[in-house]
């Protein structure tokens, strides 16, 4: 008798409540979807594994464990100079990346309009891309000597072809109604750059900057790995070797996280930010 | 009907014996040969004809996008030497309006950049043209978030603010569904009584260029060349469906589609 009439009470509730029964699965599935939980588990399962492989391994000097590794990151940025080391990093690849951005609009400009210029640049682009950035490294110590310069070479060959590249094909893909449109209210010249093209043409403006981010980061990276030894300030490469030489594994991977960190940090701060700002909130994200 | 041709007041568009070719990978083609026509100031002229008749190139060339190949086109007297904010076209395409300027800086944009207008003064115009079309509520919103006929609203907004001395819109509804190119219309004939605009229209369907036409100019294919022009300013949305309406349609159909027959 109490059974029925609990049963019963369940199937009211059942059907009385049914939005509510929808919306609290919906606010786990929720939470399983999104993105940010679905990386903090993942991230949490690399920690732990990560930590067993170091004491089961149980020798830090090829695999230091995971909590060793936080700890010589707090230690390495507070008085082994890794902050400094990264803005060293930091500094070198805005110079470089700034450069690159200068002389790729120039390029394109002229690629823009001059059919023959923009074979070139897209021969030139084509020959360039698959060869690493990096491997113009031993090439640019032989002209420019061990420091900065070698350094901005490599930097500069990394960014501006992809950029290049990225804009050209923005530019060109312009919709015609847009062109017409600026061309009937009168628009010419720079007008008709600033007003139309470049807005026009931002999503593979934006893309073409984070792919030539990307590569910067890399590249410069790579480049102190071979030969932090000249430079003074050093950078995250050379912090990186340099504690490798010194048997500090476990600053090896302080490092490495740093690096990590740096890249995820301008990837989701500034150009997801200058998409949202942008290119997302109009809507025409490819 | 010909009060055009006597009148001595200069009609706003003028086209003498208007050619215009285009380039292709075979060589040159003629789209449109030989075509007269004129717009009076406050008349609504459709070009219609099938496609390939030209109409579009038409439109271009007055808009000062392409260059006659012989023959001349005036508004009000001058010669066209290049496209200018004093012919505003609205064309097929939603992606005419800027995605990156709300429906508010779109209607601005050409007020700012063409007419040289003060912020203040851009938006006050603004708001008022696009409350006309009926967008009051949408100011801020991107075109992205708005339907096909809210993005043809703002394009025609757009244009009305600008204030041309003659409106082109180039199948302007096409990309419609039927009910929404029906109200469309109705609106768009409803403001060009209202504001006395001058209106170069161009279509393929027989219904909407009687419609909204106070003159059509027929056109035929492959070139364009002017088969007939017929009086259609007595005919408005309430003639939809009356026997008048249609004796006009079907009379506009055989002679676009019989002529080759009854030749």
């Amino acid at each position: 008798m109490t059974d029925a009439i609990l049963r019963q009470g369940e199937a009211e509730e059942a059907a009385r409540a049914p939005a509510s029964a929808a919306r609290r699965i919906g606010w786990r599935v929720w939470l399983l979807r999104s993105l940010a939980v679905r990386r903090l588990i993942v991230l949490l399962a690399l920690a732990a594994i990560w930590e067993i492989a170091a004491r089961v391994q149980a020798n830090p000097i090829m695999l230091p464990s995971f909590a060793e590794t936080a700890r010589a990151f707090i230690e390495a940025s507070l008085h082994e100079g890794l902050v400094w080391s990264a803005l060293g990093s930091i500094w070198v690849l805005l110079k470089g990346y700034l450069a690159a951005i200068l002389i790729a609009t120039v390029i394109v400009s002229l690629a823009v309009s001059n059919s023959f210029l923009r074979d070139t640049l897209q021969t030139l682009a084509a020959m360039l891309n698959p060869l690493p950035a990096i491997a113009l490294l031993p090439l640019a110590m032989l002209w420019f000597g061990l420091g900065e310069k070698s350094l901005l070479f490599v930097l500069i060959n990394a960014v501006v072809w992809p950029f290049a590249l990225a804009a050209l094909q923005g530019f060109e893909s312009v919709p015609e109604t847009h062109r017409l449109v600026g061309r009937n209210y009168g628009l010419s010249g720079m007008a008709y750059v600033r007003h139309i093209l470049i807005p026009s043409a931002l999503p593979s403006i934006i893309s073409g900057l984070r792919i030539g981010w990307a590569f910067a980061w890399r590249t410069l990276i790579a480049a102190e790995l071979v030969f932090g030894v000249s430079s003074s300030s050093g950078g995250l490469g050379w912090f990186i070797f340099k504690s490798r030489n010194e048997l500090f594994t476990d600053r090896v991977f302080a490092g490495l996280a740093a690096v990590i960190l740096i890249g995820l940090l301008v990837e989701a701060v500034i150009f997801r930010g200058l998409e949202s700002a942008t290119v997302r909130r109009w809507g025409v994200l490819k | 009907m010909n009060a055009i041709a006597t009148d001595a007041v200069v009609p706003v568009l003028e086209a003498r014996r208007l050619t215009l070719d285009y380039e292709t990978e075979r060589g040159t083609v003629r789209a449109v040969d030989e075509v007269d026509f004129s717009v009076a100031e406050g008349e609504r002229l459709v070009l219609l004809g099938p496609s390939g008749c030209g109409k579009s190139s038409i439109l271009k060339a007055a808009a000062g996008f392409l260059r006659p190949a012989s023959g001349t086109l005036h508004l009000r007297g001058r010669e066209i030497g290049g496209p200018g904010p004093d012919r505003i076209v609205v064309f097929q395409e939603f992606d005419q309006l800027l995605p990156w300027k709300t429906v508010l800086g779109n209607v601005t944009f050409p007020l700012r950049v063409a007419r040289g207008l003060t912020r203040k003064e851009a938006e006050e115009r603004a708001r008022h043209a696009l409350d006309r079309v009926g967008l009051a509520r949408v100011l801020h919103q991107f075109p992205h978030t708005l339907s096909g006929g809210m993005k043809q609203r703002t394009a025609i907004a757009r244009a009305l603010a600008t204030d041309p001395e003659i409106l082109l819109m180039d199948e302007p509804f096409a990309a419609l569904d039927a009910l929404t190119r029906l109200k469309m219309q109705q609106d768009l004939i409803e403001i060009a009584d209202e504001l006395k605009i001058t209106l170069l229209f161009v279509t393929h369907a027989i219904d909407e260029a009687v419609l909204i036409g106070s003159r059509l100019h027929l056109l035929s294919a492959h070139p364009g060349r002017t088969i007939a022009s017929f009086d259609t300013s007595g005919l408005g949305a309430a003639d939809i469906g009356s026997a008048r309406f249609e004796r006009v349609t079907r009379d506009v159909h055989a002679l676009l589609f019989d002529r080759r027959a009854a030749a």
